[in-house]
């Protein structure tokens, strides 16, 4: 038996990881993080969600805490995503939060408060293997969950369960129903959790000084204009407001000049990205090696291979965003990721 | 298990409970009809005004109840402010010290266009009067003051509050939150010149849900409830006749009680006190001890974070609280401790522990153990 603190989120994943802790015969504890203080109606950090893990909790008969992270979600999440959109760059505030909240603040916490264990409802499984634990894709291919979690290391796998990994939404969801969980039937949260209604455009327009800017064709053809770069992403196709008998798609953001170039989906397409912060659990992958990148939450992975900070795709793939993540497998397993420059 | 968070709901005292039960057991009468079930229920309500008027000295017809302390301080403050406004008076003084429920009605009143005021805490955790009479003019309508703050126990100047006012502002109003007060002051004396005061059954051995609003000036207050004409118009709905009634005979055995409570009470919270001094270095205590009551200890733990602590004395049993937490459950830095110019460090390591009447000698020793024990330990691993 071993000492488990569960980050209950008050969906029904990390509800039903709870119960499978219990059935596991563990000591059991949920904690509810509050990570968004302000403006709120979506997400899974609302009041609504912590009150549904307190139910859940209260049901399966476990004591539950709620940890106040606001001020250092704020900081080392919502300030950085920002900042992000401002130079025109595309972060991915989940795998911010995954680093520096639940896998930073929540893991410290529970060590310092003597729990064995960390668990979440993650989809995603963790693999013992000759080199150590490795992260594995989540046996539900729909929802694997494994790209946001590319960042845990061996000493943080080593403390992480993550029990609804081998199974499917639907027996999860099975499983809350058998347990009657308040949260059995609840929708899945898809955003991201501190854009409240009116979306990130709206969330940023609030907050990034905005400066107006040309949308120019690769040939350097003036197209039309924008009020900030803040509301393009690479590779987006709707919501340009530019009238064109062909498809175009962002293709380049320039955030010196404010300058946001349309081509077709052929300029998109790259032979090799760049990345920084590059991490591996385990020995970096030697540059023969033949891995499998994926570049979104659930994207399809791509051949390549990792010569030092650069991502050789065997095709040409269409260019990742600057701050957005790549992960690298081999078959199911994570074997590290790093961040597009 | 040993509960130190007295000052968040105390047990019911077991008059309170015997009051109560015939009224959830057998008396089934509305006390607002007219027939002999309804005269028992009616007469067990206005029994309950009386014993409440006596231990809060003004007069029955002057006691509203309410669903609660959030209640009774919302009908003060909006209701007066609202009742007021035609009359050319549009100013409200606080201070930022307040519980969430006048901040909120105050907050509510700003966005309706009011002047709203909040003055700050000197670091003793007294309302900075100074800053609060600047504040002040002809055309303030409502000043609220609460008579003990619930996170640090400090009990508030408002002998010194009523000169200024009264000084200053002909036409205000004085409303005072004192849920925190039954227990350790005698209202009768405490809250003698203040026009409206909040209590709450919880605080003093009733059950949740049940509170108490003086209108000691018989002012005239826009209902937030409107109905029936209940509680003299004031409160519309059925009355809670078993939890006024229980509310009644907490307050009554709490009056009578008091003298005798405090000392024991004061006792016990020194000893808890000194122990921990004692056993850990680098604490500090909060606000101006001499003039906290009796039941409150909040105090300031470097190198620990309130939340862990309170996560490990809840394992350990020992229930404890730190700033004022939400429904939620999650744990704000304490508004009250950053009006006091406390930094944001402190505030976040400070934990308040609060005895009350149902506190027992053996726990005081049994807390200072265990507090003493995962301090420690989280110190260890922190360091």
């Amino acid at each position: 038996m071993a000492k488990v603190l569960v980050a209950m989120s008050g969906g029904v994943d990390s509800s039903v990881a709870a119960s499978l802790m219990i059935e596991a015969g563990h000591d059991v504890t949920g904690v509810t993080l509050k990570l968004w203080g302000g403006e709120q109606d979506s997400g899974c950090c609302s009041v609504s969600d912590v009150e549904d893990a307190r139910r859940v909790a209260a049901q399966l008969n476990i004591p539950h805490y709620v940890f106040n992270f606001t001020e250092s979600f704020d900081a080392s999440v919502v300030d950085p995503y920002i900042a992000a959109y401002a130079r025109g760059t595309t972060p991915n505030p989940c795998v911010e939060c995954n680093r520096t909240m639940k896998w930073g603040r929540l893991l410290e916490r529970s060590e310092q408060l003597g729990f064995d264990y960390l668990v979440t409802g993650h989809h995603a499984r963790i693999a013992e293997t000759r080199d150590g634990p490795r992260l594995r894709r989540g046996d539900d291919a729909a929802k694997d969950q494994s790209y946001v979690l590319y960042m845990l290391n061996e000493a943080q796998l080593a403390r992480t369960l993550l029990p609804v990994g081998h199974m499917t939404k639907g027996e999860v969801r099975a499983h809350a129903v058998r347990l009657r969980l308040r949260t059995a039937s609840k929708s899945e949260s898809m955003d991201v959790c501190f854009i409240t209604k009116g979306g990130r455009e709206t969330f940023l327009g609030d907050r990034v000084p905005r400066a107006p800017g040309r949308i120019v064709a690769t040939d350097g053809e003036l197209l039309g204009s924008h009020d900030g770069i803040d509301r393009f992403t690479i590779g987006q196709r709707r919501g340009l407001r530019i009238s064109a008998s062909e498809r175009r798609y962002v293709v380049d953001i320039d955030a010196h000049d404010q300058t946001v170039t349309l081509g077709g989906r052929d300029d998109l397409l790259r032979a090799v990205t760049a990345l920084r912060d590059l991490e591996f659990p385990g020995e970096r992958p030697v540059a023969t090696q033949l891995l499998f990148g994926q570049t979104r939450a659930h994207g399809t992975p791509a051949p390549c291979f990792v010569e030092g900070d650069v991502v050789r795709w065997s095709r040409p793939q269409p260019r990742v965003a600057a701050g957005q993540v790549v992960v690298f497998f081999d078959d199911d397993i994570v074997v590290g990721g790093g961040i597009a420059s | 298990m040993i509960y130190l968070d007295h000052a968040a709901s105390t047990p019911m005292r077991p008059e309170a409970v015997a009051a109560m039960l015939p009224y959830l057991t057998e008396h089934a009468g509305n006390p607002s009809g007219s027939h002999a079930a309804s005269r028992i229920a009616k007469s067990a309500l206005e029994q309950a005004r009386e014993d409440v008027a006596a231990c809060l000295g003004c007069d029955a017809r002057e006691v509203i109840f309410t669903g609660g302390g959030s209640e009774a301080d919302n009908l003060a403050i909006k209701g007066a402010a609202w009742a007021r406004h035609d009359e050319g008076l549009d100013g409200v003084v606080t201070t930022q010290i307040e519980h969430k429920a006048v901040l909120g009605a105050t907050h509510r009143l700003a966005k309706e266009g009011f002047r709203v005021e909040h003055a700050r805490a000197t670091s003793d955790g007294i309302v900075d009067l100074d800053e609060l009479s600047s504040y002040l003019d002809e055309r303030t309508s409502l000043v609220s003051v609460m008579t003990v703050n619930n996170e640090t126990g400090i009990v508030q100047p408002l002998g010194e509050l009523y000169e200024l006012v009264r000084a200053q502002s002909p036409h205000a109003l004085i409303h005072t939150d004192a849920v925190q007060a039954p227990q350790w002051l005698d209202m009768t004396v405490a809250t003698a010149g203040c026009d409206l005061v909040s209590i709450s059954g919880h605080k003093f051995g009733g059950p949740k849900g049940v509170g108490v609003l003086v209108n000691r000036s018989r002012t005239d207050l826009v209902p937030l409830i409107e109905g029936g004409g209940h509680e003299l118009g004031f409160r519309a709905g059925t009355q809670n006749v078993a939890g006024i009634v229980a509310l009644g005979a907490a307050l009554m055995a709490t009056h009578e009680h008091r003298s005798e409570e405090t000392i024991r009470i004061a006792g016990m919270r020194d000893e808890l006190q000194s122990g921990l001094l004692r056993q850990l270095n680098n604490i500090a205590l909060n606000g101006d001890i001499e003039r906290r009551v009796a039941g409150f200890l909040h105090v300031a733990i470097a190198g620990v974070e309130s939340e862990t602590l309170l996560v490990a004395l809840d394992v350990l049993g020992v229930c404890a609280a730190s700033g004022s937490a939400c429904s939620s459950g999650a744990i704000d830095p304490s508004h009250v401790l950053l009006a006091m110019g406390m930094s944001r460090e402190r505030a976040l390591s400070s934990v308040r522990f609060s005895l009350g009447w149902a506190s027992t000698q053996p726990e005081m020793e049994q807390a200072m153990l265990g507090v003493a024990d995962a301090v420690t330990r989280l110190r260890a691993v922190a360091a």
